[in-house]
């Protein structure tokens, strides 16, 4: 149920930074903007979209009286590794899971098909080394 | 104007990940392994959320323009090039490694735990690095 709940509100938020500001719902893009491009015209609005999604938690906290699930698998140098790793793949892939994955497809975008593919299927890959193969 | 929508669409855009679990490196993770732990309630996250951005995207595109702009930015390439492919397996390779993409470590930002933030800083380290190799890429001369 709170699966549903949650794409359905991704969904409203993708639809509602296209209808409201005509852009895609890329968060990668989206932070990207806002870090390397202090001076652009686009920065203000990408800034207060970040802030929006870091005080979701809190929102969450208020209304179901806990905090949302967490827990983080590996180490911190894992963490950075695959921090790094997720940086130069979402920028020369063009995109991550909400840009590709979700307001991509939506527009049946070709490249967007085939990144998604592309990126679920790696990452399936990857924990079926990491956890039955090398780890287990 | 728009920067309090854009507050508000960041507010639903990160309870929807929160909500859903997509905060939760763990859950992610299970989610990939299917021939282990298997956790397919994520399917249910991505297909609802693609389902109603793309009736969403209908009603929107049919009014014409956005309430607060302009015009659409939409990308137009539909090419499939090598950075494309390239990068989206990167991508996947690391989302495997550790169960974080960008849409869920920003909201995971605000549980004031230190863990995303490390995440974070390495992933935009990692996106300095990749433009700037993209800009040396571009200046230099093609060869064969």
């Amino acid at each position: 149920m709170s699966a549903v709940v949650g794409g359905v509100l991704i969904g409203l938020g993708a639809v509602m930074a296209m209808g409201l500001m005509g852009r895609i719902a890329g968060i990668s893009g989206i932070l990207a903007g806002t870090v390397f491009s202090p001076s652009d015209r686009e920065w203000s609005w990408r800034a207060a979209f970040l802030a929006g999604m870091v005080v979701a938690p809190t929102f969450y906290t208020l209304a179901m009286g806990h905090s949302p699930e967490f827990e983080m698998p590996g180490t911190t140098m894992l963490s950075i590794l695959s921090g790094l790793i997720v940086g130069v793949g979402v920028t020369f892939g063009a995109g991550c899971a909400s840009g590709h994955g979700v307001c991509g497809l939506a527009r049946l975008s070709p490249r967007s098909l085939i990144a998604t593919g592309v990126f679920m299927a790696v990452a399936i890959a990857t924990v079926f080394v990491t956890r039955h193969v090398i780890g287990g | 104007m728009r920067n309090i929508a854009a507050l508000a669409t960041g507010l639903v855009f990160g309870l929807g990940m929160t909500v859903s679990g997509m905060i939760n490196p763990a859950k992610v993770l299970n989610f990939f392994d299917i021939a282990g732990a298997w956790d397919p309630s994520l399917a249910l996250v991505m297909g609802s959320a693609l389902i109603t951005t793309a009736i969403g995207y209908r009603i929107v595109f049919a009014k014409g323009a956005p309430l607060l702009t302009g015009r659409f930015e939409l990308p137009t390439r539909k090419d499939i090039d090598m950075p494309l492919v390239a990068g989206s397996a990167v991508y996947g390779l690391g989302w495997g490694l550790i169960g974080y993409c960008p849409g869920g470590v920003v909201p995971a930002l605000g549980l004031g735990r230190p863990e995303p933030w490390i995440f974070t800083a390495a992933l935009v380290a990692g996106m300095a690095a990749a433009r700037f190799a993209r800009t040396r890429m571009v200046a230099a001369p093609a060869r064969g």
